[in-house]
């Protein structure tokens, strides 16, 4: 199954509106969709017969600039039976200097578990809430850490408990 | 968030006074490195199991983005420190597809490339085998492993300079041919090594002890291995043939002849921890096998001539499009992934995610742990064989 035939199956079950847009430019086509649906997409195209996109094999939370203000999530799929490989992509504009809250998108862990973990590390290090995670707690820093280390706005701290980090 | 540590603080502390919460590491010597794993139990049976990890997080996505894309090769080495080979193969043909060169890499140099790092492979499941059975309680394999181990470790030394971290593989080639006598050399241990492994068969392999310590324990499901992202040894382990050095054929891979051993379940089920200990057995045998048929390639038609420069092909400037790659390949423990996004202008990757095999198929141990006795839970830590470096990065 090619890209084309994903993106028209997707369409068919989810209405058109469900893909913001393409990138086909590069060596990897990518499908960017809409940010609430990528937990109903992403069971679809587990679970859908001609796909069978069963392996998430990697999510990376990304900050795009301080200057668009724009944070997103990139899924690699890959379907074992089929041998292909797809990658989405969600975003969404978000004001860091003047949001208390940080930027949000539902979580897939109730699809792929491995998402459990890839999850809490996006948010861990470049802050990014997932919605409706079971246990979104930091997972490589200590649980006390201030800020997110892979925003491109972060400033290395000179304390941490008092202590000077040389 | 502050709700979910709330949450996590409230399970230790009500566990406590049910149950018996027990910290396994992060010094204990069964954890292979620095992990913590949180034993919720009830007298010998363990309920739950919550691993901390991160006490080895060096920031290497952090550094990626402030560093070149030759510069951070040496990062990528500390990753799976074991195979730091297969580390920077991953990364190197990553950036070299971005630029559009990986057509133009010379056979020799494709060729020295795959055998450094099928020696490196065989390094690391030699550490995995060893240590595991000191895990069980096996001690003489251990030291044999260790001891074939240190002619593979002289060898890439021979070849880099360095005994672990190579910094061998670069972008469009390699930092110097093999050194003279090196494909000799190597001839002499496959030689010398395909005994030994026999012999280690015998000691451990068939050993009544080790069977009934570790079959039938830890059995992991193929469809849960796959929801969970395990791959490598784990997943082929589980029934499941699927190695990305044949389903996506890159370097030199499709010319060599190999197969790829899956668990059968002989002692026990498929999926327990004997069958992944013997699928990295097994696995030694094919990179042998891959090894012989690089030598022979390397020795005939490919001979290293006065003119051969593995720098020929070196970019001046590594700065690809605008564009964002993921390049997965098979490391020595599942499907080692980076994820770049070039932004086209510099030569400084705008972002640089790492996908550790380790990170994903550990994620998977409290899944197969719930409720087996505490020295089963040892047998099935060691079974997955991580490294903490890469879990952490």
């Amino acid at each position: 199954m090619i890209f084309e035939e994903i993106k028209a199956l997707l369409a068919d079950k989810f209405g058109e509106e469900v893909i913001i847009g393409e990138e086909v430019g590069g060596l990897q086509p990518a499908l960017i969709l809409k940010p609430d649906a990528i937990a109903a997409v992403c069971m679809e195209l587990r679970d859908n017969p001609k796909t069978y996109f069963d392996f998430l094999s990697c999510l990376s939370g990304v900050d795009y600039g301080v200057d668009i203000n724009r944070f997103g999530v990139v899924y690699h799929l890959a379907s074992m039976p089929y041998q292909l490989q797809l990658t989405l992509k969600i975003y969404k504009e978000h004001d860091r200097n003047n949001s208390e809250e940080l930027p949000s998108f539902p979580s897939v862990s109730a699809v792929y578990r491995t998402a459990d973990w890839h999850e809490r590390e996006a948010y861990d290090l470049v802050g990014i809430f997932f919605e409706g995670h079971p246990d979104l707690r930091r997972i490589l820093l200590p649980d006390d850490w201030e800020g997110f280390p892979l925003r491109k706005d972060y400033k290395t701290a000179e304390y941490y408990k008092g202590i000077k980090i040389d | 968030m502050i709700e979910a540590l709330k949450r996590y603080n409230q399970k230790i502390a009500d566990a406590s006074v049910e149950d018996m919460v027990l910290n396994m590491g992060p010094q204990h010597p069964s954890t292979h490195g620095v992990l913590r794993l949180e034993l919720i139990t009830d007298g010998e049976i363990v309920k739950e199991v919550i691993p901390h990890i991160g006490y080895l997080h060096r920031c290497f996505e952090k550094h990626a983005e402030s560093l070149t894309y030759q510069q951070t090769i040496p990062f990528t080495d500390r990753m799976d420190y074991l195979a730091s080979m297969n580390n920077s193969h991953a990364f190197v043909m990553g950036v070299e597809r971005m630029l559009g060169i990986d057509k133009d890499i010379p056979k020799r140099v494709e060729y020295i490339r795959v055998l450094v790092c099928e020696l490196n492979r065989i390094a690391s499941h030699l550490i995995a085998i060893g240590t595991y059975g000191i895990d069980i309680g096996a001690f003489t394999p251990f030291l044999w492993c260790f001891k074939d181990r240190e002619h593979i470790m002289g060898m890439l030394e021979w070849a880099s300079g360095s005994r672990l971290l190579y910094n061998y593989i670069w972008v469009g080639g390699l930092f110097y041919d093999l050194p003279v006598g090196f494909e000799e050399r190597c001839r002499e241990f496959v030689d010398y090594f395909r005994p030994k492994m026999v012999e280690l068969n015998h000691l451990l392999t068939d050993n009544q002890i080790f069977i009934s310590r570790t079959a039938n324990v830890g059995v992991l499901p193929m469809d849960v291995a796959i929801n969970y992202g395990c791959s490598g040894p784990v997943l082929r382990a589980s029934g499941l043939k699927w190695d990305l050095r044949r389903i996506d054929n890159y370097s030199a891979y499709p010319e060599l002849d190999f197969d790829i051993p899956v668990g059968k379940g002989e002692m026990g089920t498929v999926g327990d921890c004997w069958d992944r200990y013997k699928v990295r057995v097994d696995e030694i045998e094919q990179c042998l096998k891959m090894i012989e048929q690089c030598l022979d390639r390397l020795q005939n038609e490919l001979k290293r001539t006065s003119d051969f420069d593995p720098r020929a092909k070196l970019p001046r400037k590594i700065i690809p499009k605008a564009q964002d790659y993921y390049m997965r390949a098979e490391g020595s423990k599942g499907e080692l992934g980076f994820y770049f996004i070039a932004d086209g202008k510099s030569e400084i990757p705008f972002r640089v995610k790492a996908r550790g095999p380790s990170f994903s198929n550990l994620s998977v141990l409290p899944e197969i742990s719930k409720g087996v006795m505490i020295a089963d839970l040892i047998a099935i830590v060691g079974s997955i064989d991580f490294v903490l470096g890469e879990l952490d990065r």
